[in-house]
């Protein structure tokens, strides 16, 4: 039987890392947190509060599984033995399906507190777009949560809207973002719902369009859609995005040109928010034990 | 006299020539990308069928989402009043009219005399249109004409949780990989769209007798879970004209009163 290859242009890259600054022998406290969401789990080591190793995959049918799969990666040629591990936090759509994991803890308040982290105290909202919901967040200066508001019933905002346009032009998901970036930008498609986006967009490649100006109406609707939810929920300066659309430059500009705000860069990939938040709060409580 | 009316629906073109208020000749052909060229064809047609020239035709009345690509027209009507003519007409008792189409869905409160009330319409979110049953039908990899049937089959409510219809198509297909019985996802789709319809007409208010109306009317699997939703039942044209002539129907009677009316 010969089987032809399909290519699944929206298959983002799963990646694993380890800090070669950092030897868990001589840590304290080594905690852990693992955000299974919908689409994508991540685990993240931390020691004491610095960031040790970390696996980032796709989420598998089954939660306890993809939970144990990527906390494997995570320690794989670490040496660290998962019982080594003090306290992990289980977060994220399949939090309580974290086997290994002391404590299970919203995403929300891991979002606000990995945002703290990674962008430092002065974020006061978080825009965590995820696999198949949107949050926005306002949280203080210790990224705790002040109020939110969430999107989780319609997949127009959401990275599942993303992958179907991906898959409608053929684009690779990595790739949609710099190509959406046109000099003339087209009125975006409908902003509401991403099967009636569809439908516009084929009638627009129909009319001629080129992929870089669905692509540019696209990433142009969807920018909308958070941009209402996130007045709604009010935005104070600083402003972070979270999640896996953070990595899309043509979501992430239009948002910043929309609200007029900047977002900093990140510098560890946005993806690992929630994770790396569930490791905090798994130091927190340690050092609470031990007092 | 003879007149039509025509409606340039989301995924359909309906036409719909009447003499003296009897139908003479519907026709239907797909509005595709180029609508001008769709309606013209569905004109064609429907004037072939009653072997009558354009000459001979008073007034056309157009209507639907696509109206304004419609040259020929004399004139237009909203969706609305083409609906509430259409149903009046055929079923006088009715209070309601519940009309489901390809790309939205309206719930049309009516008086006694058939004038509008109050009207709700979704065109904002595919999950409570028939876009929503067609693509849980590929999903499905069964034949949308055979949903309806297929659903009345269905022994056991098997919950829905998704409400996006893109979220839906992701929870069929772990249905699937469940070994859940088509039929049971099928009625357990019927059920969530008919949930959604009933919600937005319960914000307009629901006064009996209800009609259902549009192209997802002729799926008997929806019509079973909307009566089971309202807990009474329903009226579904079929005589003179289907489910989604209603609104092209409507419109050849608005046409007819135009010219009576001078």
């Amino acid at each position: 039987m010969v089987e032809s290859e399909k290519t699944e242009y929206w298959r983002w890259t799963e990646s694993r890392w380890t800090n070669p600054d950092l030897d868990w022998r001589n840590g304290d406290i080594i905690s852990a947190g693992v955000d299974v969401g919908s689409v994508s789990t991540q685990s993240v080591v931390m020691i004491d509060g610095q960031i040790y190793c970390y696996a980032n995959m796709r989420t598998g049918s089954d939660s306890p599984d993809s939970a144990n799969r990527s906390m494997k990666w995570a320690l794989e040629g670490t040496e660290l033995p998962l019982d080594k591990i003090e306290y992990t936090v289980g977060t994220g759509y399949g939090r309580v399906n974290v086997p290994f994991a002391q404590r299970a803890i919203t995403e929300i308040a891991c979002h606000a507190r990995g945002a703290n982290y990674m962008y430092g105290p002065t974020i006061r909202t978080v825009l965590d777009m995820g696999g198949q919901d949107c949050k926005a967040i306002r949280c203080d200066e210790r990224g705790k949560v002040t109020a939110f508001l969430m999107n989780d019933k319609c997949a127009a905002g959401t990275g599942r809207g993303m992958e179907v346009f991906a898959d409608l032009l053929q684009v690779h998901i990595n790739d949609v973002g710099k190509m959406s970036l046109v000099d003339e930008e087209p009125e975006p498609v409908s902003s509401t719902c991403v099967v009636f986006a569809k439908s516009e967009a084929v009638a627009l490649l129909r009319k001629g369009w080129s992929k870089e100006m669905v692509l540019a109406a696209y990433c142009g609707a969807m920018a909308h859609r958070v941009v209402t939810l996130l007045e709604r929920l009010g935005v104070e300066n600083d402003f972070a995005i979270t999640g896996g659309i953070a990595k899309n430059i043509g979501v992430v500009s239009r948002i910043e040109k929309e609200l007029k705000i900047t977002a900093p860069e990140p510098s560890i990939d946005p993806q690992l928010a929630g994770a790396i938040g569930g490791a905090l709060f798994g130091k927190a409580l340690v050092e609470k034990s031990r007092k | 006299m003879t007149t039509i009316g025509i409606d340039l629906g989301a995924k359909n073109t309906k036409v719909v020539v009447i003499k003296d208020s009897k139908i003479l000749a519907t026709s239907s052909v797909l509005s595709g990308f180029d609508q001008s060229a769709s309606a013209e064809e569905a004109l064609k047609k429907a004037l072939n069928k009653a072997g009558m020239t354009r000459e001979e035709i008073k007034h056309i009345t157009a209507t639907g989402a696509g109206m304004d690509a419609i040259s020929f027209a004399s004139d237009k009507v909203t969706e609305i009043s083409a609906n509430a003519r259409g149903i009046s007409a055929i079923f006088p008792t009715v209070r309601t009219v519940i009309d489901v189409g390809a790309e939205e869905g309206r719930a049309i409160r009516l008086k006694e005399d058939g004038k509008v009330i109050d009207f709700g319409i979704n065109e904002k979110c595919a999950a409570g249109a028939g876009a929503f049953t067609e693509a849980m039908a590929r999903a499905l990899e069964v034949d949308l004409e055979k949903m309806g049937e297929m659903s009345l089959k269905s022994s056991k409510a098997v919950p829905m949780n998704a409400q996006c219809t893109i979220f839906a198509e992701s929870e069929v297909v772990s249905l699937i990989h469940q070994k859940t019985p088509k039929e049971d996802i099928i009625r357990a789709v019927h059920d969530a769209i008919a949930d959604r319809i009933t919600s937005m007409a319960r914000r307009v208010g629901i006064e009996k007798d209800v009609a259902l109306v549009g192209g997802v009317a002729n799926n008997i699997g929806f019509i079973d879970s909307m009566k089971r939703n309202l807990g009474f039942e329903v009226l579904v044209p079929k005589d003179p004209v289907a489910p989604e002539f209603i609104s092209a129907y409507g419109a050849a009677l608005i046409a007819q009163d135009k010219v009576i009316g001078g």
